[in-house]
């Protein structure tokens, strides 16, 4: 056998955290590596030190054969190895071709030769199957498209090892399957291929082998057919996780919440939701599947009364809600998960404490009389740190100092603690790890328990699935179908996100 | 939160120390002793009554126009007009000051300098209209309202408000009963100055309406998100804002000057943008600060004629504690306030 990737002994430290401690793997030709991990594993540090982002501290990296020299990025390159990062590398104002080529652009004499360089990208694009338009730009392209740019761009040059740093986190099911399909026709041509994921599901479809790291260690190191999922979870986490959640039958009650023909602009002034309605009843969690950009995040916004409604209504247990009043609309009891935690959900320079009353600074007992009252606030937060677990030494500290899932907890505990008619969670789980998921998804299905009607909107369709009574699917602004949650098929509701009615 | 000694806290005592450094190799350069000159600026400024009483004069006037800038910057907002609000607070609280008669001072007094209060509040405010209605930033509009303002006080110097009896362009004399009076000599205004630092620290610290403003500075979407308008916020702080930088100019009427004349006010209101980046922006830190660069200003004249050094090395002191404090600070602040060229983004992390 081969052996393309060797990583042997390999230590990495940061400030305080031992991001890489004594790794050992190989990949070899035409072999399919996947990679798996909690978030802060270390797995994005080790991919890096391979392909010199990263300088690591020991240990050795060979790729044929031959040692790598420690955060050489051009020896990782000359030596055939491909990287597709975790956070995109592309320029937004920039064009499909552009981007592509930038950093290698093929000239006639000293004259950028755009002609040549549009016609390469479209060879590239029909070798590999990855259909994208040349010409668009960037930032009017959805995240799956964004995506196939970052690996047009690995794969423009010949190379022998794809590094794929979670690479599906923000695709439709169709999507994915049409990456596993790219991975799979690579590995076959030769290539190896060192697959960073979260999702299990991924892993057991497509990889060769499967290498566990956990707090910087590598714990196991297995195949698809010797373990399953609950098995790749508990190696991940250390411990036994209950993938499925457990949830009794909704016993759904009033409606409350009720949106009538309404219509949102999005922050450029297009339509992102138009003439949509919807019914939400305590007891129950209705999930809106979708690919993100489809109107999802205006149609949270303007239910929470954070952006405009040009048309329609929206009433909380049978009264109307304001339009652009989340105080008051809070104040009637929905409390909002915001899709992005660390822009709407948190002030990172403020303590825990303070964040754990953002919303709710002003009122009684925080407050008396514009005069805030710290002994409240500390009293209340010790008691959700402890509660929902926040791993902090203090509730004093910054929020910024707290890891992805653990400021997520702090928005949950926030929301998930007042008094609630209705709760609006917004990909409530994006970028937590599988300890965490399990413990938020708890939290929500108990939310529903005490009443409360759930609008989870998700574009993960595992949490759409798991944790939906009804599941609306979302596309272009409108919704196109409702189902029951109950023995709902994902191949189906992943035709119809891609817009498919047949 | 605990009061720690960080190294953000001792940026400014570094700067300081480094700056009187470069400051002696120059005067050594020149052939004066630096040692001298430093000891004159030690007497002049802190030692002597007199020079005490003049150093906390001007630093009542420099913590309030530090507060000013203060409050902005907290809610997120750099005032760089407060020149102009100055200017109009000034002259506003002159002109009640010699045009009502007939006041008792202990109504007097607060009558003129809440109209300056209130005419420093109205520009600000309207600065903080134009951005929270129609997005303007707060400083374009205040660079241009600088310069609005120091014309249409110009302007009413020289016709409404002018005393004709004199060939220079002034207004008449504050009468007594609005000037504030001096305890054994020492300035009332610097006593002002300190309880409205101790007032505005309060209000950032124990209040809704602080944590509102705070808020609002340091994540605007998040704000929204908590319930808070943002759009009152920026008034209000433009209000505020305004309002202590109309005060201060008020009270340098009242204190210092006794009538208006627009060169008198030079350089108060960016005077205070050093204050309150010396400071960080904290309303009792920046009182050292201003404590000692009136102290500068108070010897300025003394370095002359007992060291024979040019006054301007304060000026350059000043430049240079300025440039070794602020640099980072500013630098940081531009960094989070402008919405720079990146990289697409992926999603968590
Ligand atoms: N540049 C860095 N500076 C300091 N700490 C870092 C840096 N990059 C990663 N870390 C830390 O190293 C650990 C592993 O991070 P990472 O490799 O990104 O994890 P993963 O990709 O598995 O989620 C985390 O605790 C993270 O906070
Ligand atoms: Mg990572």
């Amino acid at each position: 056998m081969d052996t393309l990737l060797n990583i042997s002994n390999l230590s990495k430290s940061f400030p305080g955290v031992k991001a890489n401690d004594d790794i050992s793997l190989h990949v070899n030709k035409g072999e399919i590596v996947a990679l798996l991990g909690e978030n802060g594993a270390g797995k994005s540090t080790l991919v890096k030190a391979v392909f010199g982002l990263v300088r690591p501290d020991s240990g050795t990296i060979t790729i044929k054969g031959e040692s790598i020299a420690y955060g050489d990025t051009a020896a990782a390159i000359s030596h055939g190895v491909g990287m597709v990062h975790q956070h995109f590398q592309l320029v937004p104002v920039m064009t499909v071709t552009e981007n592509i080529i930038l950093g290698d652009e093929p000239h006639k004499g000293m004259f950028l030769s755009m002609k040549a360089a549009r016609q390469e990208v479209i060879e590239l694009s029909k070798r590999h199957g990855l259909e994208v338009d040349p010409d668009s730009v960037v930032e009017d392209l959805p995240v799956g498209i964004q995506q196939r740019i970052e690996i047009l761009k690995a794969l423009r040059k010949d190379i022998d090892l794809l590094i794929l740093d979670e690479p599906t986190a923000v695709l439709t099911p169709q999507e994915i399957d049409e990456l596993l399909e790219v991975m799979r026709n690579l590995a076959a041509s030769g290539v190896g291929v060192l697959f960073i994921t979260h999702k299990l599901r991924e892993v057991m479809a497509v990889a060769d082998r499967v290498v566990v790291l956990r707090n910087g260690k590598l714990v196991g190191a297995t195949t698809p057919s010797e373990t399953d999922e609950e098995g790749l979870a508990q190696m991940m986490v250390g411990r036994n996780v209950v993938l499925q959640v457990d949830k009794g039958p909704a016993k759904a009650g009033e409606v409350v919440l009720s949106v009538e023909n309404m219509t949102v602009k999005d922050s450029r002034g297009h339509e992102a939701v138009t003439n949509f309605s919807l019914e939400l009843h305590a007891g129950e969690i209705l999930g809106i599947a979708g690919v993100e950009g489809n109107g999802q995040r205006e149609l949270v916004e303007a239910i929470c009364g954070m952006r405009h409604r040009t048309t329609g209504t929206v009433k909380v247990a049978g009264v109307v809600a304001p339009d652009m009043d989340p105080r008051q609309v809070h104040l009637m009891g929905v409390s909002h998960i915001p899709e992005d935690r660390e822009k709407d959900g948190l002030v990172a320079s403020y303590s825990i404490a303070d964040n754990l009353i953002l919303n709710q600074f002003n009122l009684k007992p925080y407050a008396t009389k514009g005069i805030r009252d710290f002994k409240v606030r500390d009293a209340y937060a010790e008691k959700l740190v402890e509660e929902f677990d926040i791993r902090t030494p203090s509730f004093e500290n910054l929020a910024s100092s707290l890891s992805g899932g653990n400021k997520q907890k702090v928005v949950v505990a926030r929301e998930l603690t007042q008094d609630l008619k209705v709760v609006v969670a917004a990909q409530p789980t994006r970028g937590v790890d599988v300890g965490s998921i399990e413990f938020i998804h708890n939290q929500l299905v108990s939310a529903r328990d005490t009443g409360a009607g759930v609008l989870l909107v998700s574009a993960e369709l595992d949490e759409i699935l798991s944790l939906s009574d009804r599941i609306a699917v979302m596309f272009g602004g409108k919704i196109v179908a409702i189902l029951p949650g109950e023995g709902a098929d994902r191949q189906y509701i992943g035709r119809l996100m891609a817009g498919l009615t047949e | 939160m605990k009061l720690k000694i960080t190294r953000d806290a001792l940026v400014p005592f570094a700067s300081v120390l480094v700056a009187l450094a470069i400051g002696a190799i120059l005067i050594a350069a020149q052939g004066h002793s630096p040692v001298q000159t430093y000891h004159v600026l030690i007497v002049r400024g802190f030692e002597s009554t007199a020079g005490l009483q003049a150093t906390l004069s001007k630093a009542g006037i420099l913590i309030m126009s530090g507060l000013a800038i203060t409050v902005g910057l907290r809610a997120g907002l750099f005032n760089i007009g407060a020149q102009g609000q100055v200017l109009s607070g000034a002259l506003a609280a002159t002109y009640i000051g010699y045009r009502i008669h007939g006041l008792p001072m202990y109504i007097h007094i607060p009558v003129a300098l809440a109209f300056g209060a209130l005419c420093g509040a109205l520009v600000g405010g309207f600065a903080g209209l134009l951005k929270a209605t129609r997005g303007v930033h707060e400083v374009i509009s205040t660079i241009m309202l600088n310069s609005i303002m120091a014309a249409i006080v110009d302007y009413l110097t020289q016709n409404q408000f002018r005393l004709k009896s004199q060939p220079n362009t002034r207004t008449p004399d504050m009468l007594h009963s609005a000037r504030l009076p001096h305890i054994f000599g020492y300035p009332t205004g610097f006593v002002l100055a300190v309880l409205l630092a101790i007032f505005v620290s309060w209000v950032f610290k124990k209040t809704t309406t602080g944590f509102e403003l705070e808020t609002v500075g340091r994540n605007r979407s998040a704000a929204w998100y908590a319930g808070i308008s943002v759009k009152k916020s920026i008034v209000l702080g433009m209000l505020l804002s305004g309002a202590i930088a109309g005060l201060t100019g008020g009270l340098f009427s009242s204190e210092t000057t006794g009538y208006f004349v627009p060169t008198f006010y030079g350089g108060i209101g960016f005077d205070g943008i050093t204050i309150a980046l010396l400071g960080r922006a904290n309303p009792i830190a920046i009182i050292p600060g201003a404590i000692l660069i009136g102290g500068m200003r108070s010897a300025q004249s003394a370095i002359q004629f007992e060291a024979g050094v040019s006054p301007d090395l304060i000026n350059l002191l000043l430049a240079l504690v300025l440039f070794f404090a602020t640099a980072p600070f500013l630098a940081k602040l531009i960094r989070s306030n402008s919405k720079s060229i990146t990289t697409t983004s992926g999603w968590g992390s």
